[in-house]
């Protein structure tokens, strides 16, 4: 992992890179999402894809609309306008419990564990089509013990992979801040999804623990899933992600390899605020750029 | 005083109708509470549709398996109109339609305009007999040690005590299951379930219609062995089925049936005491039914020592109340 870049697989762009541009094979696309809150504009969005395969990762400054879009697309919040599609099946109006059997599934900013089930326990909740989970047919252990038997083995050899095997009888609610992150991706998984959607899977992790979230979240790639993650952590996100979309004040402002978005001067200030006579509205196109330098990222690595 | 006595009457307390008809409205509330989180405080409305959906039909001299077929079938729709509307939004929700409504059912079938049909203030009477009339046990007195019972209290013991048996026997064998976790994984929290797959509401509805069914059952055991009087059915007994619950542990098996036993053999024993001590003129500051009220201020003090002590109950595990989760 030490190594910058060095597994980042490129994405194939249909036409410019740029805030918006399509991609050859997305899972997600999204079409005029707006979410406002009162008079705040959290999200406006006119176009986005996310790359099959690929890990991408969402960036921009705190209220940029990175966890609301999150929320839009997993449908854990409605927008006010807009389209999205995953894999081709629009999940306009969808319950969020009825993504997980499509293959999507998500996790939280303020990682949500369930405290007083076992770490074990959190792990066969998780997978699906349960046949015990009928109230009538939980009452006859022997329809479900050879399913929850197989659950187990699984989440036995995805807890080990996870350093969390020792763990599997202790309540959820005792592991450490950076051991409920690696459970909640643990648990993900148990789901078999096609897409993970992370909402900062580093943070409040100690920094012993990062490396080794950003294995299994590079594993998940090597395993055949997509990745798309929030981070703020920009060293994370030049290791591993092979695509970054930013986001400032509810808008895409640049999109590309990381490599050459994290060097994007109106990125960089997006982020550390570094010309301070900049403003994010330049950014964003709300108020003119001074010398009209583009915010998005031309990248001459077009495919 | 007769300690003698007192203390056969507390033991007789032990294995009462009454007893098992809390049990069971406990063991209910844990599916409700210990299990699932639903803050129901309208148990006693479950319990007061029971009793008028069991009476009824068995006043107008129905068979007595409609008679219970209604008592469930009129749980079920009070679970979905209170489920309905609120199990989508925030736990209080629940908690605020669920007491308002028992008491909304209570001034209804007390309602003066109803008394043809519910008794109104006075309540009903006679409705057991369908039930006396199917009872196997032929005539005669039965009993253990110094406790001895005719042929219908023992008869309803036996079946308000077996349906205790099957509640915690049921309750046992879901919440070992997958649907048992997930209910839990819902008590934990909500979102995290919706977002691994889990038709919250669903499930949640599903806790609520059978722990509010145990609460209607609990409703027909009350009042077969007195009569059925609508004053019961104030938010006190929902509060007694709470400190029932809270005694023994909200989310385990033993605790409502340890709980209520511990609930009424308290109370049968501060009450013969505290009668006796007055009897006896030990105790002239008060009259009996001042006395009687004292019970209640001595039991809930022991809750309070209970709560503050003991918060898991007598049952919980110590371990899940030592993260602040």
């Amino acid at each position: 992992m030490a190594s910058n870049t060095a597994d980042t697989v490129h994405v194939e762009v249909v036409g410019d890179v740029g805030p918006g541009c399509k991609k050859k094979d997305p899972i997600i696309v999204a079409d005029n999402i707006h979410r406002a809150f009162g008079g705040l504009v959290a999200v406006d969005v006119a176009h986005v894809e996310i790359p099959r395969h690929r890990i991408t990762a969402l960036i921009g400054p705190n209220g940029a609309g990175k966890s609301t879009l999150f929320n839009l697309l997993t449908g854990f919040d409605q927008p006010d306008s807009g389209e999205w599609s995953f894999d081709g099946l629009s999940l306009v109006g969808r319950s969020p419990h009825t993504l997980p059997a499509l293959g999507l599934v998500r996790t939280f900013q303020l990682t949500k564990v369930l405290g007083l089930l076992t770490v074990m326990d959190n792990m066969k909740l998780a997978a699906r089509h349960q046949i015990g989970e009928k109230i009538f047919a939980s009452l006859f252990p022997w329809l479900w013990k050879k399913q929850e038997k197989d659950l187990e083995d699984k989440a036995a050899e995805i807890l080990a992979r996870f350093k969390l095997f020792e763990k599997k009888d202790d309540y959820a609610a005792s592991l450490s801040g950076g051991q409920r992150k690696l459970l909640e991706m643990a648990r993900a998984l148990m789901v078999e999804p096609q897409l993970v959607m992370l909402d900062e899977p580093m943070a409040g992790v100690n920094p012993a623990l990062t490396e080794s979230l950003l294995h299994h979240i590079s594993d998940l790639k090597e395993l055949g899933m997509t990745v798309l993650f929030v981070e703020h952590d920009m060293a994370m996100v030049r290791q591993i992600a092979d695509w970054v979309i930013v986001m400032a004040e509810g808008k895409l402002v640049a999109e590309g390899e990381p490599d050459v978005v994290l060097k994007n001067p109106a990125v960089v200030d997006a982020y550390l605020g570094s010309h301070q006579d900049i403003d994010l509205g330049a950014v964003t196109g709300r108020i003119p750029l001074p010398g009209g330098t583009s915010s998005s990222s031309k990248s001459p690595k077009k495919k | 005083m007769d300690f003698g006595l007192i203390l056969v009457n507390a033991l007789g307390e032990l294995i009462s109708p009454t007893t098992a008809a809390f049990a069971l409205a406990a063991i209910g509330l844990s599916v409700h509470f210990g299990y699932t989180g639903l803050l129901n405080f309208g148990q006693a409305g479950y319990m007061l549709v029971g009793a008028y959906g069991f009476a009824l039909p068995s006043l107008a001299g129905w068979p007595i398996w409609s008679a219970f077929l209604i008592t469930i079938v009129m749980s079920l729709l009070l679970s979905v109109v209170l489920g309905l509307p609120t199990l989508r939004l925030r736990a209080d929700y629940l908690a605020i339609v669920t007491i308002s409504s028992a008491e909304i059912l209570r001034f209804v079938v007390s309602s003066t305009s109803l008394t043809d049909f519910t008794g109104g203030q006075q309540g009903l009477n006679g409705f057991n007999r369908a039930f006396a009339a199917i009872n196997p046990i032929p005539e005669g007195d039965y009993g253990i040690g110094l406790l001895s019972y005719n042929a219908y209290d023992t008869w309803v013991r036996l079946v308000a005590w077996g349906l205790v048996a099957l509640a915690a026997f049921t309750v046992f064998m879901l919440m070992k299951s997958p649907w048992g976790r997930t209910l839990k994984g819902i008590r934990e929290d909500e979102d995290a379930a919706r977002s691994l797959g889990k038709n919250v509401f669903v499930f949640k509805m599903q806790a609520l219609v059978f722990g509010g069914l145990l609460g209607s059952l609990a409703g027909v055991m009350f009042i077969l062995p007195r009569s059925l009087q609508p004053g019961n059915y104030a938010t006190t007994l929902t509060f007694f089925v709470w400190a029932i619950l809270l005694l023994g542990g909200a989310a385990t098996i033993w605790g409502p049936i340890v709980g209520s036993m511990v609930f009424w053999v308290s109370l049968s024993l501060t009450q013969g005491l505290l009668f006796g001590a007055i009897e006896a003129g030990y105790a002239d500051f008060m009259t009996i039914s001042q006395a009687a009220q004292i019970r209640f201020i001595l039991v809930g003090l022991v809750v309070m020592l209970l709560v503050i002590f003991r918060p898991q109950g007598f049952f919980g595990n110590k371990k899940e109340l030592s993260f602040g989760v």
